[in-house]
C-alpha cells in the first residue's frame, strides 16, 4: 500500500478562546494528485494550511504528511520536514523584493539540504535547477538577475511557482495563486504549473474560491463540506 | 553564512535608514575614540612634562600652584624667593644642581623665563630627554634669547631677529621693554612640553630689563638706564621665582624637602614634581572622566537609534519574515537575521568611526600640535580602544536581540501567512 501524501484523521482545531474552527473527520491527498480545494475566505483555509505546514499543531486528531505524524516531530523538525517536502505559492507578493529572481527561486535549497541535493541530482547544481525551472515557466533568461520586484505580478507568480518546485518536493500547496492574475493568464499559469508538477511528480493542493478553475483538476473538494465545525456567521 | 547575505541584502533594500544609522553610530564611535585618544595623550604628555628634577622650590603657597607657574607657566607666583635663599639651596651638600627660574615677563602671550645655562643642561622631560637646540646656541650675551619651538614657529622668528619683551603676562601689554631689544640666538627642538611656548633669557638679562624700574613702573627721563649702560652695571638679581633642584642621592629627597619647608630664612615650599603632577591631574581627571562618560552615552544614543530603526522596520517586514518561514527558515533563523543586521550596522558604524577618527587626526594633527601641544598618534587602536570597540559591538548584539526576540515571537504567531 502506498502512503498518502496527506492524510487527515479526526482533525480538530480551535484558536485559543475561540470556538472550534476546523473539524475534519477524514481527508486524503494521493501522491501526484491535483486537488482543487474550494474555500471562501473565513472558512479556516489559512489555518488548515498552517496545520499542514506544521506551523500550528492540531488539538485533536492527526496530520500525516508522507506517513509522518507531524505532531510527533519537534517544532524545528516540523520546520525542516515542511521545507524538505512542501513547496508553497501564495496569493501575491511572496518574493523577497531585494533578492534577484534566481536567488528567490533558490531560497528553499538554502534552508533544506534535501531539496538542494535533489536539485543537484536532477540539474547538476542549484543554480542550474533554478534557471531550468524559470525557463520551463516561460521566463526569459535575462530576467534571472533582475530584482524580484521589477517583474510584473504575473511573472512574479511564475517565479514563486519555480521556487515552490525547486528540489522536487512531493507536495505543492498553492493558496489563491491566481487571484491577482487576469483570466487568460490564470489558465496559462495553471498549465505551466501542472506541467512542472507532473515533471517532478509533485502532488498539488490548490486552494481557491474561483470555481471556474475547478474542471482542470483531478478532483474537487469544498472545505465547507469537508469541515464539520459549526461555522460562525461571516462578517 | 547565507543568513548574513540575506541580512545585508535586506539592509541594502532599506539603505537610506541603514546609512543614517551607520552614520550616527560612526560619529558617536569617532567621538568616543577621539575623546579617549586625547585623554590618553594629554595624560601622557602631562606626565612627561618634567623629569629628572627632584624638587621644585618656590615661595610658600600650594603645591599645585607652584607646579603650575614653575613648570606649566600658568598663573603667577604669590611671592618671590630671595637670592640668598637660592644660594643657600644651591650650596647645600645634598644638592647636585640648582636651576633658578625667574618669571613675570612675556612676549605676545608667550612667557619669558629668566634662568642660567644649567637649565639647558639639567632640565629633562619625557623619559630623561634633555633640551636640544634645533639651531643656534644658548644665550651668552646679556640680550640673547633662546626660543621654544612653538614660539619660533607661530611668530615666524629666525636666528638674528630682534624682539621686544613686554612687562607682565597679559597678551596685550601696555608696558614694552622696547628700550632693550633681544636677539634670537637659539631655537629649541620641539618637546611637546611648555618649554615650546617659552622664551629663555639669562637671569642678568631679566635683571637688566628691570634695573631702572621703581615700584612697578619704568623710570622716566634721567632715571632711565639704556641697554648700553645696563651692560656696565652689576646685574645680580635680588630675587627669583622658583628653583629646580637635582639631588646627589634620591634618598635624601624627603629629608631635604622637610628642611626646605622648615627653612627659617623665609617661607618656602618644596614639592616633588611627580607627586604634584599626580595631584594636578587628579583635579583634571574629573573633567576627563565626565567627557568619557558623555561620549559613552553618545554611543549609547547611536545604538538606541539603531534599535529604533530596526524595531520600526519590523512591522513592515512581517511579510519578509513570513516568506522566509515558507521557504524553510526556522524562527531562530529569523531572530538570527535581526541580530546579524544589528551587528552589521554596528560593525559598519565602528568602521566608519575609525575612518573618521583617522581622517580627523590626519587633518587636525598639525593644528593640535601647534596650538595645544597635543601629539595625537596615527597609531592602530590600543588594547583599551579595541576593548571599547568590542564593547560597542557586544552592546549592539545585545540590543539586536530585542527586535530578534520580537520577530521570533511574531514569526511563530504569523507562520507563513500575513494578513495585512
Amino acid at each position: 500500500m502506498t502512503v498518502s501524501l496527506i492524510k487527515l484523521t479526526a482533525l480538530g482545531f480551535a484558536w485559543p478562546g475561540q470556538p472550534e474552527l476546523l473539524n475534519i473527520p477524514t481527508f486524503t491527498l494521493d501522491r501526484g494528485e491535483r486537488l482543487f480545494l474550494k474555500g471562501p475566505s473565513g472558512s479556516g483555509k489559512t489555518t488548515l494550511l498552517g496545520l499542514l505546514g506544521g506551523v500550528q499543531t492540531v488539538k485533536r486528531g492527526n496530520v500525516h504528511l508522507l506517513g509522518t505524524d507531524l505532531a510527533k516531530l519537534s517544532a524545528s523538525k516540523r520546520d525542516r520536514f515542511r521545507v524538505d517536502h512542501t513547496g508553497y505559492i501564495f496569493q501575491q507578493f511572496n518574493l523577497l523584493p531585494f533578492l534577484s529572481v534566481e536567488e528567490n527561486v533558490q531560497l528553499p535549497c538554502r534552508f533544506s539540504k534535501e531539496r538542494a541535493h535533489r536539485a543537484e541530482a536532477r540539474h547538476g547544481s542549484v543554480v542550474e535547477a533554478s534557471r531550468h525551472l524559470l525557463a520551463q515557466l516561460g521566463l526569459a533568461p535575462d530576467l534571472g538577475t533582475r530584482r524580484a520586484d521589477s517583474l510584473s505580478i504575473g511573472q512574479q507568480q511564475r517565479v514563486a511557482a519555480a521556487r515552490a518546485l525547486i528540489g522536487s518536493p512531493e507536495l505543492v500547496i498553492a493558496d489563491e495563486p491566481t487571484s491577482a492574475l487576469d483570466a487568460d493568464a490564470r489558465e496559462g499559469f495553471l498549465k505551466l504549473l501542472f506541467a512542472e508538477c507532473s515533471a517532478s511528480g509533485a502532488g498539488l493542493l490548490f486552494v481557491s474560491h474561483d470555481q471556474s478553475l475547478a474542471p482542470l483538476f483531478d478532483r474537487t473538494l469544498s472545505l465547507s463540506e469537508l469541515n464539520r465545525a459549526a461555522r460562525p456567521l461571516e462578517n | 553564512m547565507y543568513l548574513l547575505r540575506l541580512a545585508l541584502a535586506s539592509l541594502s533594500n532599506r539603505r537610506f535608514t541603514a546609512l543614517l544609522t551607520v552614520f550616527a553610530i560612526g560619529l558617536s564611535v569617532c567621538l568616543l575614540l577621539a575623546v579617549e585618544r586625547v585623554r590618553t595623550e594629554a595624560r601622557a604628555s602631562f606626565a612627561s612634562t618634567i623629569s629628572g628634577t627632584d624638587l621644585i622650590v618656590g615661595a610658600r603657597s600650594g603645591s599645585v600652584n607652584l607646579l603650575l607657574y614653575s613648570v606649566f607657566r600658568i598663573g603667577n607666583a604669590t611671592n618671590n624667593i630671595r637670592w640668598d635663599s637660592f644660594e643657600t639651596l644651591a650650596n647645600h651638600p645634598q644638592v647636585d644642581w640648582a636651576i633658578p627660574l625667574s618669571l613675570g615677563d612675556s612676549h605676545k602671550g608667550y612667557r619669558v623665563l629668566g634662568t642660567n645655562g644649567d637649565y639647558f643642561e639639567h632640565y629633562h622631560y619625557g623619559r630623561g630627554l634633555s633640551l636640544e637646540l634645533a639651531e643656534g646656541k644658548p644665550f651668552q650675551d646679556l640680550f640673547d634669547v633662546v626660543l621654544g619651538a612653538e614660539v619660533a614657529q607661530a611668530l615666524g622668528y629666525h636666528l638674528g631677529d630682534h624682539i621686544v619683551l613686554a612687562h607682565g603676562v597679559s597678551t596685550v601689554s601696555l608696558q614694552q621693554h622696547d628700550d632693550k631689544p633681544f636677539v634670537v640666538t637659539g631655537i629649541l627642538e620641539r618637546t611637546g612640553t611648555p618649554v615650546d611656548r617659552t622664551l629663555h633669557i639669562s637671569l642678568e638679562g631679566m635683571e637688566a630689563l628691570h634695573v631702572d624700574w621703581k615700584n612697578g613702573v619704568p623710570a622716566r627721563g634721567a632715571g632711565k638706564v639704556s641697554a648700553e649702560q645696563a651692560r656696565e652695571m652689576h646685574l645680580q638679581p635680588t630675587a627669583i621665582t622658583a628653583v629646580m633642584l637635582g639631588l646627589k642621592s634620591k634618598i635624601a629627597t624627603f629629608a631635604l624637602q622637610r628642611q626646605i619647608n622648615e627653612y627659617r630664612g623665609e617661607p618656602l615650599l618644596a614639592v616633588l614634581p611627580g607627586v604634584a603632577l599626580q595631584e594636578l591631574w587628579s583635579l583634571m581627571s574629573t573633567a576627563e572622566k565626565a567627557l568619557l562618560v558623555v561620549s559613552v552615552f553618545v554611543v549609547l544614543v547611536g545604538l538606541i537609534g539603531m534599535l529604533t530603526a530596526i524595531l520600526a522596520s519590523l512591522n513592515e517586514r512581517r511579510r519578509e519574515m513570513a516568506i522566509l518561514r515558507s521557504v524553510g527558515a526556522r524562527p531562530w533563523h529569523v531572530a538570527g537575521l535581526l541580530v546579524m543586521e544589528a551587528f552589521a550596522l554596528a560593525t559598519a558604524g565602528v568602521g566608519l568611526g575609525l575612518g573618521l577618527l583617522y581622517v580627523g587626526i590626519a587633518v587636525s594633527r598639525g593644528f593640535l600640535q601647534a596650538n595645544y601641544g597635543l601629539d595625537l598618534p596615527l597609531a592602530l587602536p590600543s588594547a583599551y580602544e579595541w576593548s571599547l570597540l568590542g564593547g560597542i559591538l557586544g552592546t549592539a548584539i545585545l540590543m539586536g536581540s530585542v527586535p530578534a526576540w520580537r520577530a521570533y515571537r511574531q514569526s511563530l504567531a504569523d507562520g507563513m501567512s500575513v494578513r495585512l
